[in-house]
């Protein structure tokens, strides 16, 4: 078991990947926000961690639920426009980010991470794996599973 | 890291400190014997950490014996920094700095909380001290209080000598307790031990 080191260390050490992996699920726009909201949830949560083993995955786990948070947001403050336009479907997945993201909301939180990770910031599955604190083959695992189960809630 | 990271970090750490979460703040200065750590928590100055101590160690300890939420943050040390600038000047010769004397307990506590009260340009022998903190005989613990004493300068444990005069020991290095003392007008004589 790792104690925890002074949060400095933390935020020396992850707000790089932090911030990208936002950048890439909400945009530059949103990731600053949802990057303070990730690391007060963070700060707040700190000593009650029981160890320091996996800070980053714990991190992004976060970061992932914050921008979550800022999409449910977005849909439910919609930005008005002057016409509303065709919805593509693709593939029987609804382009409705309101429904997608509730239902990735929805999953086991290793599915969610992955999926979150795998398609919000575009990581390979090694990465995937080394932020969840598990094997690249445990990660293409959770995704799988996750991909499973979101197709089968929003057919 | 790019500026927006930065930025962002910088509102982060603005935010924490307006919702109570900065639990140690820290920073450095600048002395004229090289770069100081300062640590603070809610209830005051809590760590001054010397040149020659090692500032990685010294946050690993307060992470661990105040609490892991130990944030850098230069403005919330600026009082501190503002006060030491001036002592180190000879313009000032008193703190008004509230301290935290958590990191030292019993009978140290009582040396440290004494030897805060010795005034500017004078000194005080360790035997003194252990009588103020009620026992005398415990003149060795005594001199182990201010090799620990966890706030260094503030507390100023340079302006404790052995009986005969002789220097004693320093955590920041004799050379330093010799010229704290010379800025400070207490060494008539030069003594070198």
């Amino acid at each position: 078991m790792t104690p925890l080191p002074p949060f400095q260390t933390v935020l020396d050490e992850h707000s790089g990947a932090v911030m990208a992996i936002l950048q890439g699920a909400v945009g530059r726009d949103g990731a600053e926000d949802c990057f303070q909201e990730t690391f007060l949830a963070a700060l707040r949560a700190y000593p009650r961690l029981d160890h320091a083993d996996n800070l980053r995955g714990w991190l992004l786990t976060i970061a992932h639920r914050k921008a979550i948070d800022h999409h449910r947001a977005r849909g439910r403050n919609p930005l008005p426009v002057a016409e509303v336009e065709e919805v593509a479907v693709e593939d029987g997945i609804p382009e409705r980010d309101e429904e997608l993201w509730a239902a990735v909301g929805a999953l086991p939180p290793k599915q969610r991470a992955a999926v979150a990770l795998r398609y919000g910031s575009d990581l390979p599955h090694s990465e995937i794996g080394a932020a969840l604190g598990c094997s690249p083959e445990a990660a293409r695992r959770n995704l799988h599973e996750g991909l499973k189960r979101l197709r089968k809630e929003l057919a | 890291m790019n500026t927006a990271t930065e930025a962002a970090i910088d509102r982060f750490k603005t935010r924490a400190a307006e919702q109570g979460l900065l639990d140690v703040a820290y920073a450095t200065a600048d002395s004229p014997f090289g770069p100081l750590l300062l640590a603070q928590t809610s209830r005051g100055l809590v760590r001054v950490g010397l040149p020659n101590q090692d500032r990685d160690e010294i946050l690993t300890d307060l992470a661990d014996r105040l609490s892991p939420r130990v944030l850098e943050a230069p403005v919330e040390l600026d009082e501190v920094r503002r006060e030491l600038d001036l002592y180190f000047d000879g313009k000032l010769d008193r703190f008004d700095l509230p301290l935290d004397w958590r990191l030292s307990g019993g009978f140290r506590q009582r040396v440290l909380r004494a030897i805060n009260r010795i005034p500017y340009g004078q000194t005080r022998s360790y035997t003194e001290m252990a009588r103020k903190a009620g026992n005398e005989r415990a003149v060795r613990a005594a001199g182990s209080a201010c090799g620990s004493n966890p706030i260094p300068l503030v507390v100023p444990c340079h302006r404790v000598l052995r009986t005969s005069g002789a220097l004693g020991g320093y955590g920041g290095g004799l050379p330093m307790k010799q010229a704290l003392l010379e800025l400070e007008g207490s060494l008539d004589a030069p003594s070198v031990p």
